[in-house]
């Protein structure tokens, strides 16, 4: 299986790197290649850190390639960060604008007596007919870090409370995110890696 | 629900793991790699590996014991000691590390939590504060001081007052370990740890004196600690991470289980 891992200097590289490897998928990187990009079989665009690390990707051009490649039906997977880039932005970064797949934007969590950000392992509660969530079973826990979160719609494939429920997976079609890190949540997670790696075009 | 965490700590010397009491006294507990990934499989949510004696001697973090380390393991990897520099945290999270635990060198240069937060995000920097309480002080935890390069010297910082400067440079977790508690097993410090989850909107892990299940009820009621961190109840097998979690549930205590 092979996978196109992208790399906008905002992302636990080496983490998801690892975790793909593992499950025997064949990991290439790129910065900046588009026409890497352009013949992906899949596409994950992992994350941690600041929203407004993803005006790299307008800048190296890698916003138009991979959205023509969600065009054409190549499975993409973003994580954390690589999730809400999927939405139209993020209060986090009003400026900066997001692919716009799904309509809505990212919001930090609700002002209460919670701390901020989510961190830790906390559950999940899957839609069924989830493709990237097959298998894992209600209530299992993934690990989150994170201060912003996507609502809940139509598309959410997973959600998890904190301070208030929101979507901790989202889908439709061959468009996944994750708010958790998949490669830091033991076998849940690489049960959720593996579905992607899997998952048919 | 979110979960309290159970964070199992492999102090690291000359790269092996060793466990030492109140900073002293060190013992030699096994490779590394070994340990780190035994301890996941037993369930623990979290592995933070300090190298100790990097800031003392002057050394660079072991960067292929951490490599090593990373390779098999999937859960969150916290990698502390030595990192005095942004880069220094640049090459611990290349080689696998999800995040790096400041402590000598952030007091030493606060701007160093800045720097780290802005290139890998606050949830990639922890900030160490290692903390001992002064008994004639006029509020020991109020009072409690911070001391730096492995526990040898006072920073002429107060706790609380540093772990808030932490967070408003960008730290994104703080451990927090009592000097006087450290290896002794008779229980965390409570009421600091309390004084600092109060002062805070950040997560903070509770270290130093872990020995009974209970001593973890306490630290996650009373202490207000969002995790807690063991090394030595873990490795001479008195108990595993999992046991110790279904104990903790059994006290009402939120945890990840099964795990």
């Amino acid at each position: 299986m092979r996978v196109t891992v992208i790399d906008y200097k905002a992302g636990n590289l080496t983490s998801v790197l690892k975790a793909l490897r593992h499950l025997g998928a064949d990991a290439e990187v790129t910065d900046s290649d588009l026409a890497l990009v352009e013949g992906a079989e899949r596409i994950v665009l992992p994350g941690v850190g600041h929203f407004a690390a993803t005006e790299r990707l307008d800048a190296t051009g890698l916003t138009a390639t991979i959205r023509a490649a969600i065009g054409r039906g190549v499975p993409f997977l973003g994580i954390c960060v690589g999730m809400q880039w999927l939405y139209a932005g993020s209060g986090e970064a009003p400026g900066q604008p997001g692919l716009g797949q799904f309509a809505e934007s990212c919001t930090r969590f609700s002002e209460s007596n919670e701390k901020v950000p989510h961190v830790g392992w906390n559950s999940l509660d899957v839609r069924s007919g989830s493709r990237l969530l097959a298998g894992v079973e209600p209530g299992e826990f993934v690990y989150f870090t994170h201060s912003y979160k996507a609502p809940v719609t139509a598309d959410t494939a997973g959600t998890t409370k904190y301070i208030e429920p929101f979507s901790s997976a989202v889908e439709r079609g061959n468009v996944m995110g994750v708010q958790f890190h998949p490669e830091k949540s033991g076998a849940t997670g690489l049960k959720i890696l593996r579905n992607f790696l899997e998952v048919e075009r | 629900m979110l979960t309290k965490r159970i964070i199992a700590c492999l102090d690291v010397h000359d790269g092996r793991v060793v466990k030492g009491v109140q900073f002293v006294d060190i013992v030699d507990a096994g490779d590394p790699a070994t340990q780190a990934v035994r301890h996941a499989h037993d369930g623990a949510d979290e592995i933070v590996l300090l190298d100790i004696t990097a800031t003392h001697e002057g050394r660079a973090t072991l960067l292929d014991t951490v490599r090593r380390t990373a390779r098999e393991l999937f859960v969150p990897f916290c990698v502390g000691g030595g990192i005095r520099t942004a880069d220094d945290a640049a090459q611990v999270f290349e080689a696998g590390a999800d995040k790096v635990s400041v402590n000598s060198a952030a007091l030493a240069d606060p701007t160093l939590i800045d720097a780290i937060g802005r290139s890998f995000g606050a949830q990639a920097v922890v900030v160490a504060i290692d903390a001992r309480r002064d008994p004639d002080a006029a509020d020991p935890v109020r009072d409690a001081q911070v001391y730096v390069q492995g526990g040898r010297k006072l920073a002429g910082r107060r706790v609380v007052e540093w772990a808030r400067e932490a967070e408003a440079r960008g730290a994104g977790e703080i451990l927090l370990t009592s000097m006087n508690s450290d290896g002794m097993r008779t229980g965390f410090d409570c009421e600091l740890t309390a004084a600092v989850s109060e002062a805070v909107g950040i997560p903070v892990i509770a270290s130093g004196g872990a020995g009974t299940v209970d001593h973890f009820v306490d630290v996650f009621g009373r202490g207000k600690a969002d995790a807690a961190l063991a090394a030595s109840i873990f490795h001479f097998g008195l108990s595993s991470a999992r046991s110790l979690k279904e104990e903790l549930a059994k006290a009402g205590v939120a945890v990840r289980l099964p795990c």
